[in-house]
Order: structure tokens, then C-alpha cells, then sequence
């Protein structure tokens, strides 16, 4: 059977590929819904964060000696650390100023950042040794799935409907909601805004770090990897609706289908197809698909 | 906030990175490498590169006709139409006599349109398109270490002749990639092979899995890699993740030793991969390896000892011809046997096409690689007449047909 001139098993594959590239869209975007959400901040500094993710791995195991399992843990954290450090060292005194400011903080961050592992690692990077345990591939029938992209589709979905679910559905999340919408009076009330706003930023940016342990073990480790994929991830936030969390997560998976879909019909356009789609949401619905004007 | 959110996604697709120049002016001889400083193919050419010409002007001792000789350098970020602005800047008010490098073969392509405006020399090292040697052929235009043609001919006709008589392409959608397939195609349906398909990927694509799925489905025995850098390193990475290898074979079409390390020896192993130089080749590589090493502190690959040999040759001209007006030094080096660490009997021909041996390597398997950037061994030389296009095919104007 075809569909349009490719046969469906083919087609199929190609999903599941999407899918895979579309759990990294949705990891990156719910990091930056969520920070842009609470803090008001455009973190381009995001992609930054990602690639350091990466590194962070391959440093952890050839340096510090720490398996996978373990980089998976420590790595994210300690991203997260520095995203803290980022944000109480330089991004809090741009608190109140027109967002552009730490916009361009950020991109600097990034420059900055980028511009280390160049001088450390050089532009082709390193390749990380996958641990054993997801060396193998799964026959589905269809397609020969290596087993690093199945636990790259795994471990996505969990974590992105985990931060879904305490972000709208408990009372934590409540707390944050409320910073956001209305900060003085949630501090009236008691709760340290300016603590959970902090522990918010970092949390975004350990999910970006999360983000990059797990393209370690898919893709070569370089320097640019980061700056490759956020403009595509920013674009992904527009089309969902700034700040919606569901919307970054299902726009993310979305994306990634449809730009995996791009790559069997016409190769040549499967960097661009997500901004044309960007153009389009923009003309038809102005907050995005999950907004709310 | 939208609008700034927006903003900023135009701003960095436009912005990219910075670029940096370094300006002297003065009375003298004056290089200027202009390559990617912080792209993806700045371990192709990049500060290696810069290195590479320094170290040439230093073993010249400095100074040519008594003029100093100064090396200044430049980011093009990948871009045309920053490396021709770049390149009418030195030429106009830098007084630069020479540009060399300029990898990726937009660029290459560009800054020799603004070479031959300016009647001023471009020896191209890092670029492969053989349309610098055909129809975008310039009177002051030298295309230094490889070619399109001579990449195809080397690991084209070897995997042809091994078998591998079935190919596929992934296909770098630029002016190289484009070159590059339609050349190694030429080579293999010459050689008695087939090609049955090809698909062309963004330059620095993100995930190359799916493109490798359609490469796996075409059923092909050969999967020709017409891309560079980071994107054949990601490539061949997928291909060992789907279980494509050893099923499907993998032809590098431009792999170099600086690829081969960032992949790393056991994802690499097995791969063809067509050089013009060899770290490891000889006394006289070993030892320009060595010095180049304790500066960058990597071993150079072809492109960056290119650079090193172009920048010395044109010196050499530069002096013979007693002059650095540019036809005075084109025709000098056209005259001229190239021989020094990096090759040996080349010769520059009307078309500006360095002729030279090609060598084909295989990478070693880890068992095999005794000691650190221990990565190839030398499967056959492809001497210079077959390695290249002949004179009487090229497609360049400058060609005397008569």
C-alpha cells in the first residue's frame, strides 16, 4: 500500500523518526514556555544550555567517571546550577526592564558559552560512548528502531507530562500560576516569589540539560548543536502560544512529525517547514494555537 | 512581547555568529585567510588554517623583496555574501594581494568573481566545486587541493571496482553537495555502476535518520556521502545506529582526518575516504605535523597543510617573479613545479587547477591504530593525470583549444 507514491511502511518509519526529533522540539519548547511563562524572560541562552547538557555527559564519563545513568541525574542538576547562577548573578537585575535586555543577555550567554567548548572541543566535537544497555535496535516490523531513539521518545513523554501535570494540576504548581499572574499579592500571601521564580529558571534550563544527556547518546556532541535547533524550538514556542505548557509539548511532538514527514516528500524544505507553518499560524490565529489572545 | 520574540527569531537566523577581522596596513606583501572561524567547518579549515599560513610566512623568514609579509584573517560564517564583502574590503582598502582558504564552495565561488574584478590572486584550498576550474574558472583564481572531480575519482572508481556497483547519494543542497553527487555519479555509471537515488539534506540538518532510512530503503550497496564536517560525522553515526552498516557500505566522499577524529576510530572504521596529504605519510609530513601540533595542538588534514604550501608557493612566486602584481605571480606559478611537504611534482594548469597525486585511505580498525591519530591506511596512490579532470574536458574559458 501507498500514500502518495511512498509505501506506508516507509511512511511509518518515517513517524516514528519525527516523533523522535519531535521529543527534543517538546523538551526544549516546555523549558522555554516555562520560563517565558514565569519569568517573562526569552531565554536564548536555551540552546546553550542543551549543547552544555551534552558535553556535560561526555565530560562526566571521561573526566569524572560517571556512567550514564548517573550523568542522567548529576548533568541536569548541575545545568540547572549554573542556569541559577545565570539568572541571581545577571539576569535579576534586568527584573522590570523591557524584555529585550535579557534577551540579549542571553544571547551573549550563549556566544559566550558556545565559544568555550569551540576553543576546548573545536567545531566537530566529540562522539559519546552509549552505554551498553541502549546499544541494541527493536525490530517493529516496519522499521529497526534503535533502542537510544525509543528511550529518547520515553523519557520526553514522562518528563513533559510530569511538569504538565505539577505545573497545572497541583498545588505547587498553583503557587507558580500565581507568582506569575499577580506577584506582590502571592508574596502577600506568603510565598517567597522571588525563590520559586529562581528555582523555576533553573528548572527550565535542567530540562534543556536533560535535553542534551539524551541527544549525547544519539547525535555527535558538538559546540553548535545547540544554536542548530533553537530557532527551530523558538518557532515551535510561537506556533503553540506563548507560554501555554500544553501547547509547547503537543506543538513539539506535532512539529516533529510533520517535518519527519517533510523529509520523505521534499528533502530540501525540512529546515524551512516549520517556519513556513509559523507564518501560517501567525496569520490565522495571532496567539498561537493554544493561546489565549 | 510577541513581536520581540519574533524579532529575535529573524535577528539570530539573520545575525548567526560575529565576525572578527584582524586589520593591519602598511607597506607590505599581505595574506589574508578568510574561512570559518566558528562555524561548522572550523575544524576543516578554521584557526588551523590561519596557523597553517603563519607558520609558511615564518619558515620564509618573514619578509619577501624585503617587504614584510603580514597574515591577517577573517570569519565568513559560511556566508557568500560576507566572504564578498570581505574580500572587496581587503582587496580595496587592505591592500591584501592574497586570499587563500575560503572553504565551502558558496564562498569560494563568490570571492573569485570579486578576485577577477579586482585583478587580485585567490588560491582556493578548502572549497571542492570543480566550477572553480570550469565555468566560474578566473584568471587569478587557483583551486589548490582538491577538487569535486578528484574526490569522485579517487573513492568513486575504487568502490566501484571493489563492487560496490549500486550507489545512493545524501546530498549536502549546496553548490558543493550538488557538485559532488553529479561528479561521483559521472564516475561510477562510467565505471559500469548504477545510481539509483539521491536526497538532499539542509546543510547542518539536525538528525540524519530519516534521510539514512531512505537511503536504507533504496536498496543500494553503496551509500555515498556527498556532504562534509559535522553532517558526514552525523551521517555516519545514524547509519551505524539503524544497523545500515556493514549491510550497506559508506563511501565519505569529503571525509578528513579531523572528521575521522570528532567520530572517533570505532564508528569510522572500514570508511574510504580520498585525500590529497596525510599527517602520517612521510618524514617530511610527520615533521610539518609535528610543529603544527604544538600550536593548535590537533594534527592538521589536507586542507590546513594545503594552505601551508599554497601560502609558501605563492611567496616562492612572488620572489621569482620579482614582483607581487598579480599577473606577474599567475603566470609565474603556472610555470612553476610544486615541490615541497605537501605534494610533489604538482603543476598549475591554465585552468588553475593544481594537478597533483590524490592517495585513497581506509580507516584503520581500532585494534589497528598503534598510537594517537593513528587513522589511515594507505589503500592506493591516484596519480595527478587521473586523479583530475583532463585539461581538454575543463569547461573554463581560459582554456587555449586550438
Amino acid at each position: 500500500m501507498e500514500i502518495f507514491g511512498v509505501p506506508l511502511v516507509a511512511l511509518a518509519s518515517q513517524l516514528v523518526l519525527g516523533l523522535v526529533n519531535g521529543s527534543f522540539y517538546a523538551m526544549l519548547s516546555l523549558g522555554l514556555a516555562v520560563i517565558f511563562g514565569t519569568l517573562n524572560i526569552v531565554n536564548f541562552a536555551h540552546g546553550a544550555f542543551y549543547m552544555l547538557g551534552a558535553f556535560g555527559a561526555f565530560f562526566a564519563l571521561s573526566t569524572l567517571g560517571l556512567n550514564y545513568w548517573v550523568a542522567l541525574i548529576v548533568v541536569p542538576l548541575a545545568v540547572g546550577l549554573i542556569g541559577i547562577l545565570v539568572d541571581r548573578g545577571l539576569l535579576q537585575w534586568l527584573r522590570g526592564l523591557d524584555p529585550l535586555y535579557g534577551l540579549l543577555l542571553t544571547f551573549g550567554v550563549s556566544l559566550i558559552l558556545e565559544g568555550i567548548l569551540r576553543d576546548a572541543y573545536g567545531s566537530s566535537g566529540r562522539s559519546y560512548p552509549r552505554p551498553p544497555a541502549l546499544n541494541g535496535v527493536w525490530n517493529l516490523g516496519f522499521m529497526v528502531l534503535p533502542i537510544s531513539r525509543a528511550w529518547v521518545i520515553g523519557v520526553s513523554l514522562v518528563v513533559c507530562f510530569t511538569t504538565w501535570f505539577v505545573i497545572e494540576r497541583t498545588k505547587l504548581g498553583a503557587y507558580l500560576r500565581a507568582a506569575t499572574e499577580n506577584p506582590s499579592l502571592t508574596q502577600a500571601f506568603g510565598v517567597n516569589v522571588p525563590l520559586l521564580v529562581t528555582l523555576t529558571f533553573g528548572f527550565g534550563v535542567a530540562l534543556a540539560g536533560l535535553a542534551g544527556v539524551l541527544a549525547a547518546s544519539a547525535v555527535q556532541i558538538t559546540p553548535l548543536m545547540g544554536s542548530n535547533i533553537i530557532i527551530a524550538v523558538f518557532a515551535v514556542v510561537v506556533i503553540g502560544g506563548m507560554g501555554s505548557i500544553l501547547g509547547a509539548i503537543l506543538t513539539g511532538l506535532g512539529l516533529g512529525l510533520i517535518e519527519g514527514l517533510t523529509r520523505v516528500y521534499y528533502p530540501e524544505a525540512s529546515a524551512t517547514v516549520v517556519f513556513v507553518i509559523m507564518a501560517i499560524v501567525l496569520l490565522v490565529r495571532p496567539a498561537g494555537l493554544f493561546g489565549r489572545a | 512581547m510577541r513581536k520581540v520574540l519574533l524579532a529575535s527569531v529573524a535577528a539570530t537566523a539573520l545575525l548567526g555568529g560575529a565576525a572578527s577581522a584582524q586589520q593591519v596596513s602598511g607597506d607590505a606583501v599581505k595574506i589574508g585567510v578568510l574561512t570559518d572561524l566558528s562555524g561548522v567547518y572550523s575544524d576543516f579549515g578554521g584557526a588551523g588554517a590561519v596557523e597553517a599560513a603563519r607558520m609558511a610566512v615564518q619558515d620564509f623568514g618573514g619578509k619577501v623583496l624585503g617587504k614584510t609579509i603580514e597574515v591577517i584573517s577573517a570569519d565568513h560564517q559560511n556566508k557568500a555574501d560576507v566572504a564578498a564583502s570581505k574580500a572587496r574590503e581587503w582587496y580595496d582598502t587592505q591592500g591584501v594581494d592574497l586570499i587563500t582558504e575560503s572553504l565551502n564552495s558558496s564562498v569560494a565561488l563568490a570571492v573569485s568573481k570579486v578576485a577577477t574584478e579586482k585583478k587580485r590572486m585567490q588560491i582556493v584550498t578548502g572549497a571542492a566545486t570543480s566550477r572553480l576550474s570550469n565555468e566560474d574558472c578566473g584568471p587569478y583564481t587557483i583551486h589548490y587541493v582538491y577538487d569535486t572531480y578528484a574526490l569522485a575519482q579517487g573513492t568513486g572508481a575504487a568502490v566501484v571496482k571493489s563492487g560496490g556497483d549500486s550507489w545512493f547519494f545524501l546530498t549536502a543542497d549546496y553548490a558543493f553537495g550538488h557538485s559532488l553527487e553529479k561528479d561521483t555519479g559521472d564516475v561510477v555509471k562510467a565505471a559500469g555502476g548504477k545510481v539509483l537515488g539521491a536526497v538532499r539534506h539542509p546543510l547542518s540538518a539536525s538528525d540524519f535518520s530519516s534521510f539514512l532510512l531512505q537511503a536504507q530503503s533504496s536498496g543500494a550497496k553503496v551509500v555515498g556521502l556527498a556532504n562534509a564536517g559535522t553532517d558526514t560525522v552525523n551521517s555516519i553515526k545514524a547509519a551505524f545506529d539503524f544497523g545500515l552498516t556493514p549491510k550497506q557500505q559508506l563511501a565519505g566522499l569529503l571525509t578528513l582526518v579531523t572528521d575521522v577524529h570528532g567520530l572517533g576510530i570505532e564508528q569510522a572504521q572500514g570508511l574510504f575516504t580520498t585525500e590529497a596529504w596525510y599527517w602520517d605519510q612521510n618524514d617530511e609530513t610527520r615533521a610539518f605535523a609535528k610543529r603544527y601540533f604544538e600550536k593548535v595542538k590537533k594534527m592538521p588534514n589536507s586542507n590546513q597543510a594545503g594552505v601551508y604550501s599554497a601560502v609558501t608557493n605563492y611567496l616562492k612566486a612572488v620572489q621569482a617573479a620579482n614582483s607581487d602584481d598579480s599577473d606577474a605571480v599567475v603566470k609565474q606559478l603556472k610555470s612553476m613545479t610544486i615541490n615541497d611537504m605537501f605534494t610533489k611534482n604538482g603543476k598549475i594548469r591554465q585552468d588553475g587547477l593544481h594537478v597533483h597525486d590524490m592517495y585513497l585511505f581506509q580507516v584503520k580498525a581500532p585494534k589497528d591504530s598503534k598510537y594517537a591519530w593513528d587513522y589511515y591506511k594507505q589503500v592506493a596512490v591516484v596519480p595527478g593525470e587521473q586523479a583530475f579532470q583532463p585539461l581538454q574536458a575543463s569547461r573554463c574559458a581560459l582554456v587555449n583549444k586550438s
